[in-house]
C-alpha cells in the first residue's frame, strides 16, 4: 500500500465539507479559549487533547458501516438506562445535583451517553417497525424518550433533559408524527407547565424568572446573564479586538471557557464575528441537512436529521442564553466550549453523519 | 405489482420526509434569525448602554487622600503635623472567620479591648471592600513579628498611614482642636456643601478648634487614580492619575512658647487667657485650661474616657476662652469710667465720698473696703478699685447709656474670631431684659439693677475673648480689630502666602484725652494699686486692672476665702496691656475660683508680658508672687 493509498483509506469515510465546518469551529474554540484563559495556553492545549481524542472516535464511527451502527443502538440505550438508574440510586452529589457515577476507575455522567443513545434507540425502533407504523409505535418511541428524560430531569439536569427531549422529538417529528399529535403535545405542554413549574427546584425557577428581569438579582442569580449581555452588547459591531475584551480579561464573565465562551467571542469580535460564527454553524447544519436528505434508509434519515437538528438546537440555546433571551441552563456552545465530554458526544454524532454519507452507496449497491 | 406499490410508497415517504426536513430547515433559520435580531439589538441598538456598563465595570476610581496641612505658630514652630505609622488592617470579607482571625492576631500583636471595640464600630459603618484598622502605631518589632506570620492571615495586612500629631497636646487642645473620623452628620454636611466628592477616601475631618474652622484649607484636594479592576475589585493596572494636593499650611499669629508659658502659669487653676496684638487683632496666646489630650479623639475615643472627660468637674471639654461667659467684675470699671468721660457724666478730678457703702432705696450696696475709700476721684477709683464710685456712676449714667457705650467695645457680641463655638455673653439693657424673660413682671428693668452693673456684676456676662478684644481696643485708642488666630495661609503647591488682613471693625468715637486718663489710671493700678504686687520690678510700663467676679452671693456676709469651698470661690480676672505708651500686647486673664484677681490672675499676666516683651522665661512654678491683696481689687 502506497502512502497515497493509505491517506485515501484514512479520509475515505470522512465528509470534507463537514470536516471544514467542524475544523473552523474548533479553530474558533482554540482562539477564544486562549483569550478566555487570559492569553494563556493551558485551556487551548487541553482542548487540543479533547479534540484529538474526539476526532479519533469520530473517525472510528465514520468508518463503521451502518448495519454495525444500528446494532449498537440497543446496547448503548440499555447501558445508558442502567447507568441512569445507577446514578439515581448511588450517584455522587456534586454542586447540588446527582449526575455522576463513580465506577472506581472513572467518574462518568451517563446523561451524556444518552444524548446519542436516545435518538439512536428511537431511530432503530422506527426502522424495525418501518413497514407497519401505527400510533402505538409512536407511543412506544415516546416512552423510550420520556423515561430517560424523566431520570435526567430528576438529577436535576434541566438543560440536558430538555436537549434530549428535543433530539427525541426531532426523531418523532421526522418519523412522521401526525400534525394533530404535535398540536396536541403542544397544548398538553402548555397545560402541564404549571405542574412542571411546581416540580422544579428553586434555583431552576430562579433561573427562569431571571430571564424576565435579570437585574432584580444582579449579583446573585442574574449575574451570569447580565455580565454576558454586557459583554455581547459592549462588543458592538466590530468588537473590542482579539484579547481586548475587558469583561473577559477583568474576570467579570463567569464560566467563560465553558458555557459563556460565546460572550468572550462576541465581545472581542462583535456583530461581524457573530455573523461569521452563525454562518459557520449554518454551513455545518446545512451540510447535515444535505446528508439527511440524501440518506438512504429510514434509520439513517431519522438519525442524521436528529443529530443535525440537535446540533442546531445546542448552538441556539447556548447563544440565546448568553445573549439573554433564554434562561441559563448550562448548555455548552457546540465544538467551541471547553470540555472533553461534549466534544466527544458531538463528534460521535458527526462520525455517524459521515458514516451515513459515506456508506450509503454501499447500502444501495 | 406489489413491488411497484412499495416503490411508490417509498417515493411518497421520501417526499413527506423531505417536506418535514424543509420545515426543520425553516425552524433552524427562524431560530438563527432570532439570534441575529438579538445580536443587532444588543450590539448596535443598545451598544452605548452596554459599553457604559462595561466601562463602569472595568474602571474604578480610587481616591488618593491628600496630606493634611500643617499648623505652625508665628515663628514656624509646628503645632499640628502628620507622621507616618504602621497600622494593622483587616479586609473582613477576605478573612477566614473574623473573630478567629482577630483572636489569632492578638497572639502576635497586642490588641486591646479598646482596639476591638473600635474595630467593631468601624465594621458597623464600613463600606464595601474596605480595609479596616484593627491596631495602629505598631512597633517595629510587632511589624516584624506579623510579617513573618503574614501567610497565615489572608485578608490582613500592614499599611503605612499618616497620623495627626499635636506636639503641644493639652496646651493647645482648645486652640488647635482635633480631627476625628467622619461621621454621619459630617457626611450630610459635606453633601450639603457639595464637598462629598473631595472627601472620597478621607477618613478624618476637623472636629473642633482650628482643625474645624480651617477644614477647607487644611484638607487639600483629593487625587484620583483610575484603575482597571476585575470583578473582585482588585486593581489590575493603572490608567490615569491626578495627584492629590496637600492641604495648605496655616501659620498662626499665636506664639507657641507664649502659649506654653501662659498655660503653665495657671498652675492647677482652671481658666482662660487671651493675648492679642492690639494693633491688628492677631491673637498671640489662646489658652483654655484644663485642656485634654487631643490624640484621644483621632481614632475614636472609647466610652469610658469620653465619660471621664465629660463628667469631670473641671469640664476640660469646655473652651473657656470663647464659650465661657463670666461677669467681668472690676475689669469693667475702666470702661465705665471712659463712658462717663465720653458722655460727660464725670470729670476726672471730680470726687465722691465713699463711706464704704451706697444706699439706693432701701438696699445697701457694700464696698469691699471696710470704712470706705474716703474721697475718691476717677484715678483713685480705678487704682484702688472703689465700688462706691461706680455704684453712683452707674446710677447717674443709667442702664441704656451704659449698654450703648459698652456695645461699642464688643461686650455681649461675638468677636468673630476664627474658631467656632463662640458665646454671645450678656450685655444687659432694658431691651435685653424684655427679650430674655417671658413673664411681664420680670421684663421690667429696675433702676436698682443698674447699680451692680457698674462694678461688672449683675447680669453682666462676657467671654474672655470679648474681654481681651475690649482691652486691646482700649489699648489701641478705640480702633477695634477682629481677633484672629491665623496670620497667613501658605499654599502647598505654589508656596504663595495669603495674608489674613487685619480686619478693622470700627473706630470708637472717643476723645484721646479721655483715653489717656483711663490709661494713666490703669498704669497706676500696676504701679501703686491692686496690680502693683504682681508687677513689682517689671522692666516695662504696663497698664492693668484686676477684677473679682462673684460666683456665689454671700448676702451681705463678709467674704472669707478660707470658709468657702473652692468651687464657690470668686473668679479672678485681670486685663492688661503693655508697654503702656505703645501697646504691643493686650490680654485678659480669667482664673476660675481663683479668688482675688490681684492674687491669682495678675501674676499670670505678668509672666506672659515678661516673656513677650523681655523674653523672660519664668522659673518653674513661681506662684509665690502677690499672695497678699488688700481685700479689694
Amino acid at each position: 500500500m502506497t502512502k497515497r493509498q493509505l491517506w485515501q483509506r484514512f479520509i475515505e469515510h470522512l465528509d470534507v465539507p463537514l470536516l471544514i465546518g467542524i475544523g473552523l469551529l474548533m479553530l474558533v474554540s482554540l482562539l477564544v479559549l486562549h483569550s478566555a484563559d487570559n492569553a494563556g495556553w493551558g485551556r487551548p492545549m487541553s482542548q487540543v487533547l479533547n479534540i484529538v481524542v474526539a476526532f479519533t472516535c469520530m473517525w472510528l464511527i465514520a468508518n463503521l458501516p451502518l448495519h454495525y451502527l444500528m446494532r449498537t443502538a440497543v446496547p448503548i440505550y440499555v447501558l445508558g438506562m442502567v447507568l441512569l438508574i445507577g446514578v439515581a440510586l448511588f450517584g455522587e452529589i456534586s454542586h447540588g445535583a446527582r449526575r455522576w457515577l463513580n465506577l472506581g476507575v472513572a467518574t462518568i455522567q451517563p446523561s451524556e451517553l444518552m444524548k446519542i443513545g436516545v435518538p439512536l434507540m428511537m431511530a432503530w425502533y422506527f426502522e424495525k417497525n418501518e413497514a407497519t407504523l401505527t400510533m402505538k409505535n409512536y407511543v412506544v418511541a415516546a416512552l423510550l424518550l420520556l423515561v430517560p428524560v424523566a431520570l435526567i430531569a430528576r438529577q436535576p439536569d434541566l438543560g440536558t433533559a430538555i436537549l434530549i427531549s428535543a433530539s427525541g422529538f426531532y426523531v418523532l417529528f421526522l418519523a412522521g408524527l401526525s400534525w394533530k399529535v404535535i398540536g396536541g403535545m403542544f397544548v398538553t405542554a402548555l397545560a402541564s407547565a404549571p405542574v412542571l413549574w411546581s416540580m422544579l427546584h428553586d434555583y431552576q425557577r430562579h433561573r427562569i424568572l431571571m430571564l424576565l428581569d435579570p437585574s432584580q438579582d444582579a449579583l446573585g442569580k442574574g449575574y451570569h446573564t447580565i455580565q454576558g449581555m454586557i459583554a455581547v452588547g459592549s462588543g458592538g459591531i466590530l468588537g473590542k479586538g482579539y484579547l481586548e475584551g475587558t469583561q473577559t480579561h477583568l474576570d467579570f464573565l463567569p464560566e467563560r471557557t465553558t458555557d459563556f465562551i460565546f460572550a468572550v467571542y462576541s465581545e472581542e469580535f462583535g456583530l461581524l464575528g457573530n455573523l461569521i460564527l452563525l454562518a459557520i454553524f449554518l454551513f455545518v447544519i446545512g451540510r447535515g441537512f444535505i446528508i439527511t436528505a440524501n440518506a438512504s434508509t429510514y434509520f439513517t434519515r431519522l438519525m442524521a436529521g436528529s443529530i443535525t437538528l440537535t446540533f442546531a438546537t445546542y448552538a441556539f440555546v447556548n447563544m440565546g442564553m448568553v445573549s439573554g433571551i433564554l434562561p441559563v441552563v448550562g448548555v455548552p456552545l457546540p465544538l467551541v466550549s471547553y470540555g472533553g465530554t461534549s466534544m466527544l458526544t458531538l463528534l460521535l454524532g458527526f462520525g455517524m453523519l459521515m458514516s451515513i454519507e459515506t456508506h450509503k452507496k454501499l447500502v444501495k449497491s | 405489482m406489489s413491488k411497484h406499490v412499495e416503490l411508490k410508497n417509498h417515493q411518497r415517504e421520501i417526499f413527506y420526509f423531505r417536506l418535514r426536513l424543509a420545515i426543520s430547515i425553516g425552524f433552524v433559520l427562524t431560530l438563527f434569525g432570532i439570534l441575529l435580531v438579538r445580536f443587532i439589538y444588543l450590539q448596535v441598538v443598545r451598544h452605548d448602554y452596554y459599553q457604559t456598563l462595561a466601562e463602569s465595570n472595568r474602571i474604578s476610581v480610587v481616591p488618593i487622600v491628600p496630606n493634611r496641612g500643617l499648623i505652625l505658630d508665628r515663628n514656624g514652630v509646628v503645632m499640628a503635623h502628620n507622621y507616618s505609622g504602621y497600622t494593622l488592617e483587616v479586609t473582613p470579607n477576605k478573612t477566614k472567620g473574623l473573630e478567629a482571625t482577630i483572636d489569632e492576631l492578638s497572639t502576635l500583636v497586642e490588641i486591646t479591648p479598646r482596639d476591638r471595640k473600635r474595630f467593631k464600630k468601624l465594621l458597623a459603618e464600613r463600606r464595601n471592600f474596605e480595609t479596616l484598622m484593627i491596631r495602629n502605631k505598631l512597633t517595629d518589632e510587632e511589624v516584624a513579628r506579623f510579617a513573618a506570620q503574614q501567610y497565615r492571615f489572608p485578608g490582613v495586612e500592614i499599611k503605612a498611614r499618616l497620623f495627626r500629631d499635636y506636639p503641644y497636646g493639652d496646651k493647645t487642645a482648645h486652640l488647635i482642636g482635633y480631627i476625628g473620623r467622619i461621621n454621619q452628620t459630617d457626611v450630610e454636611q459635606l453633601e450639603e456643601n457639595e464637598q462629598a466628592a473631595n472627601y472620597r477616601g478621607s477618613d478624618y475631618i476637623g472636629k473642633t478648634g482650628l482643625e474645624q474652622s480651617y477644614e477647607d484649607e487644611l484638607h487639600g484636594t483629593t487625587g484620583v487614580e483610575q484603575v482597571e479592576v476585575d470583578s473582585g475589585g482588585r486593581a489590575v493596572r493603572m490608567l490615569s492619575r491626578s495627584s492629590p494636593v496637600s492641604g495648605n499650611t496655616l501659620v498662626l499669629s499665636v506664639d507657641a512658647k507664649l502659649q506654653e508659658i501662659a498655660f503653665q502659669a495657671f498652675g492647677n487653676y482652671r481658666g482662660a487667657l487671651i493675648a492679642i496684638d492690639p494693633s491688628n487683632g492677631e491673637v498671640l496666646a489662646f489658652v483654655s485650661k484644663p485642656g485634654y489630650d487631643p490624640s484621644l479623639f483621632i481614632d475614636g475615643i472609647d466610652l469610658q474616657t469620653w465619660d471621664e472627660l465629660n463628667n469631670s468637674p473641671d469640664k476640660p471639654m469646655v473652651n473657656r476662652a470663647v464659650n465661657g461667659a463670666y461677669p467681668p467684675g472690676s475689669t469693667f470699671k475702666p470702661y465705665m469710667a471712659l463712658g462717663a468721660l465720653t458722655l460727660g457724666k464725670r470729670r476726672p478730678e471730680q470726687t465722691i465720698f465713699d463711706p464704704g457703702y451706697f444706699t439706693f432705696g432701701n438696699h445697701t450696696f457694700r464696698d469691699d473696703k471696710k470704712g470706705g475709700h474716703g474721697s475718691v476721684d476717677m484715678y483713685k477709683s480705678i487704682v484702688e478699685s472703689c465700688d462706691t464710685y461706680y455704684y453712683t456712676l452707674a446710677n447717674d449714667m443709667g442702664i441704656d447709656n451704659i449698654s450703648n457705650f459698652m456695645r461699642q467695645f464688643g461686650f455681649g457680641q461675638r468677636t468673630g474670631i476664627d474658631i467656632e463655638g463662640e458665646s454671645e455673653g450678656v450685655l444687659p439693657s432694658q431691651e435685653w431684659k424684655r427679650k430674655r424673660f417671658k413673664k411681664p413682671e420680670l421684663q421690667k428693668w429696675y433702676a436698682g439693677e443698674t447699680i451692680s452693673i457698674g462694678i461688672g456684676q449683675g447680669y453682666n456676662a462676657y467671654t474672655p475673648i470679648q474681654l481681651a478684644q475690649a482691652v486691646a481696643t482700649l489699648a489701641n485708642n478705640g480702633v477695634m480689630y477682629r481677633p484672629h488666630l491665623v496670620r497667613h495661609i501658605t499654599d502647598t503647591r505654589t508656596g504663595e502666602k495669603t495674608l489674613i488682613e487685619p480686619k478693622s471693625l470700627r473706630t470708637i468715637p472717643l476723645r484721646q484725652e479721655d483715653i489717656d486718663v483711663i490709661k494713666r489710671a490703669m498704669i497706676g493700678v500696676n504701679k501703686e494699686g491692686t496690680g502693683a504686687a504682681a508687677f513689682a520690678g517689671a522692666g516695662y510700663v504696663s497698664a492693668g486692672k484686676t477684677g473679682t467676679a462673684q460666683v456665689y452671693s454671700l448676702k451681705g456676709e463678709k467674704y472669707s476665702e478660707g470658709h468657702v469651698k473652692q468651687e464657690l470661690r470668686d473668679h479672678a480676672l485681670f486685663i492688661a496691656f503693655a508697654p503702656a505708651d505703645q501697646p504691643k500686647i493686650a490680654l485678659a486673664v480669667l482664673v476660675e475660683n481663683g479668688g482675688f484677681g490681684a492674687a491669682t490672675a495678675a501674676p499670670i499676666a505678668r509672666k506672659v508680658l515678661d516673656y513677650y516683651l523681655l523674653g523672660k522665661v519664668p522659673q518653674p512654678l513661681p506662684d509665690d508672687a502677690a499672695k497678699e491683696g488688700d481685700g479689694n481689687d
